[in-house]
């Protein structure tokens, strides 16, 4: 169904990463210099996680005649803002810097993405929000960059990937929880991989649909990497947000660690109750890409009963990938309590600083809405 | 939590087939009589080469009596290889009418070597039938074979395929590739001939790559869960390079690998393949009618949410003939048929689950 009312928060929307071209203004003159003399520039920082012709990639009817899809602001106002009456949408822009093993070039680059993307999409578009793009590699230059950052509240959430080098619940990481915390950001996980370890437990799948479908996999390991490192019980604060992940995995994964914390807890016995719980409270998730069987409400509503909160679903669209037609971005038959916070109450829980500054709907006009 | 009141008595009566039991050696040399003597002394001088660090130890420790039900141990030996002890405390107590045997070690399957793979999976096999199904008729082995030497799996398929003590054949899910991939196709194709179902249980040795796509969880709670996530990509690579397509009447049983999350895996697959179906023409049908048709779950470790019937929901989905009744006999986290599942089942399901699907998949008599 369509969004029934004016003033949905986008918590992934993906403007087309910037050319190494347009990037070399944003950086120091020895990284310009790296950049063209070693002609770094004339190639693109394409993830392998999205091939940019792939049916995944960009809905055709958002594909441009010329440029890449969610090249520029008009098109990502036209096809991505004003169909679905949105009034704040937050920008995962996704860079292959992460993917690098130079970690110096990956942060001057990660800089240079996050200091372009405030100056060419949020100075001119209100509206949006994104998310700090940091080299994983090293943590404390990726803490170096959210305390660069940290005072420009357009900046939400540190964006990391689901498949890395390590797990993401590892201490090694947690400086970059701490600063996150700190700052009132929201730990992002956004599918995508960068390949240091095969995407399977058996190694490397043939096809590029096997990849995509391993991710909801990765974000499983990931949970669990928080839940027993004792993330949550450090960084009490802390919200994480799984991006693009798919989210009808998750009744399994509640009853499956809740289960196995009972019988396994005395390894880790700062997790002081059922992960359940933990999850429900610290964890939240994208809505696209909705995996249930197409137009059966019946089971998708039973499957967030499974879920067991109406806290934990934060709306997307993943523009400009396909993942809905038109604009039915919502699954039919959601009750219109849940349709509400789905679109706005979550995604303004979850994120602290989208109240800073924000333009929400009326919320009087957005209930009466919703109860039609 | 209120649990239904569950009906006992039935569930004692209904004579059950157990599709997970790990036999053991009372110790390593128990499999000798069943080796060259090239091997033998291979195996005392330089032992199973794996791909971990450690070998004497498990990589993650288990929680308890090495992963064991303390209540297991026989005077001598490990549990699970004391058969008389099996039969009092599980056979005979728990109305087993027939149980699959999953051996787990020395069968090759992680082995490094492929020809000390191949001795090994031949004197499991041997040992198997010797040790455990020929004293006792109740019991059917699995043909341990190592996945990585299709050649060499083929063979000892044969050999054993006509012989009624067999009831499946046993690779390793933490294959070297994704186990879609053509280089294990003769073993299928052997399958289908053989009319054998293929055991995949879950592995604590791997073949090669990380349990997760980021590398090694710190904890077991984490590699323990791990064993469910490799299963759903086992899953997905069958599906998606065609395995079912090209072997029609192959029969895949999961095993130890949990069954919650294969409806939404299936959903999933379902919507991805449809948007990328270009890449994968040779994919003809939605992955979701594939797995409904040729892959089948056991129990154990039962799934348990704070709603127990919203665990039958999820088996309306998965579909009550492929869901088979398995206690992990002996080790710590054993599920008991009488308390496995807390929610009224009809008598039907419970006859599918607990005995039924398995006298079916597997042709027991």
């Amino acid at each position: 169904m369509k969004v029934p009312f004016k003033g949905a928060i986008d918590c992934d929307l993906h403007p087309a990463m910037p050319s190494a071209v347009a990037l070399l203004p944003y950086l120091d003159e020895y990284w310009r210099d790296q950049l063209v003399d070693r002609h770094i520039d004339r190639y693109p920082f394409t993830l392998t996680s999205y091939p940019p012709n792939a049916p995944l990639s960009a809905r055709p009817d958002w594909r441009q005649a010329s440029g890449q899809p969610a090249g520029d602001l008009e098109a990502i106002r036209r096809q991505a803002l004003e169909p679905f009456g949105t009034s704040l949408a937050i920008c995962n822009v996704l860079h292959g810097a992460v993917a690098l093993f130079n970690e110096d070039m990956a942060m001057a680059l990660c800089q240079a993405v996050n200091d372009w993307v405030a100056k060419e999409l949020l100075d001119r578009e209100p509206r949006l929000r994104a998310s700090i793009l940091v080299p994983l590699h090293n943590p404390q230059l990726a803490v170096a960059e959210i305390e660069r950052l940290a005072d420009d509240k357009r900046f939400v959430q540190v964006l990391l990937f689901a498949m890395n080098e390590m797990l993401l619940g590892r201490r090694i990481y947690w400086p970059i929880y701490a600063a996150a915390e700190k700052h009132g950001l929201a730990i992002g996980i956004h599918a995508g991989s960068t390949y240091r370890h095969a995407p399977m437990a058996s190694g490397w799948p043939a096809h590029r649909v096997e990849d995509y479908v391993a991710q909801s996999a990765a974000f499983e390991s990931q949970l669990l990497s928080f839940l027993a490192e004792g993330v949550f019980q450090k960084f009490t604060a802390l919200r994480l947000v799984l991006i693009e992940s798919g989210f009808t995995w998750l009744p399994n994964l509640l009853w499956r660690t809740s289960k196995g914390w009972r019988g396994m807890r005395a390894e880790t016995p700062w997790i002081d109750r059922p992960p359940a719980e933990i999850v429900r409270e610290h964890v939240r998730v994208t809505l696209q890409p909705v995996d249930a069987p197409e137009g059966d409400a019946k089971t998708l509503m039973q499957t967030l009963e499974h879920i067991g909160s109406d806290r934990m679903l934060l709306f997307s669209t993943d523009y400009p990938h396909w993942q809905f037609e038109g604009e039915d971005v919502l699954p039919d038959g959601l009750p219109p309590e849940l349709v509400k916070r789905i679109l706005t109450d979550n995604a303004l829980e979850t994120y602290p600083r989208l109240r800073q500054g924000a333009q929400i709907g009326d919320n009087r006009h957005t209930q009466k809405e919703a109860v039609r | 939590m209120n649990i239904p009141v569950r009906h006992t008595a039935a569930a004692t009566r209904l004579s059950i087939v157990d599709c997970d039991i790990h036999p053991a050696f009372r110790k390593p040399s128990d499999l000798y009589p069943f080796m060259e003597a090239r091997w033998r002394e291979h195996m005392t001088t330089f032992g199973e080469h794996l791909r971990q660090g450690l070998s004497g130890q498990l990589q993650w420790p288990r929680m308890m009596a090495a992963g064991m039900r303390v209540d297991a141990f026989p005077e001598e030996g490990p549990p699970g290889s004391d058969l008389e002890l099996m039969r009092r405390q599980h056979l005979d107590a728990n109305g087993v009418e027939y149980g699959m045997l999953m051996q787990l070690s020395k069968g090759g399957m992680e082995e490094r070597n492929l020809e000390f793979a191949a001795a090994l999976s031949h004197a499991i096999n041997e040992w198997q039938l010797e040790t455990f199904v020929k004293p006792e008729p109740r019991l059917r082995a699995g043909i341990v074979v190592p996945q990585e030497d299709a050649a060499f799996a083929v063979k000892e398929i044969e050999h054993r395929a006509t012989d009624k003590s067999f009831a499946q054949i046993i690779i390793s899910p933490r294959s070297s590739d994704p186990l879609g991939h053509r280089r294990y196709w003769p073993i299928f194709e052997a399958a289908e001939r053989c009319n054998l179902p293929i055991g995949l249980h879950v592995q604590g040795f791997s073949g090669g790559h990380a349990s997760t796509s980021s590398g090694w969880p710190t904890y077991y709670m984490e590699e323990h869960y791990a064993a469910t996530t490799g299963m759903q990509n086992t899953v997905t690579s069958l599906v998606f390079e065609g395995v079912f397509e090209r072997f029609p009447k192959l029969k895949i049983v999961l095993i130890e690998g949990g069954f919650a999350w294969a409806p939404s895996l299936s959903w999933r697959m379902d919507k991805h393949w449809e948007r990328m179906r270009a890449e994968t023409p040779h994919v003809k049908r939605p992955p979701s009618e594939y797995i409904r048709e040729h892959v089948w779950f056991t129990t154990q470790p039962i799934e348990e949410p704070e709603n127990p019937q919203h665990l039958a929901e999820v088996i309306e989905w998965l579909g009550w003939d492929r869901l088979m009744f398995s206690t992990d006999y002996p080790h710590w986290d054993f599920d008991h048929p009488q308390h496995v599942f807390k929610f009224a089942m009809t008598e039907t399901q419970k006859a599918q689950v607990f005995r039924d699907n398995a006298r079916a998949l597997y042709n027991l008599p």
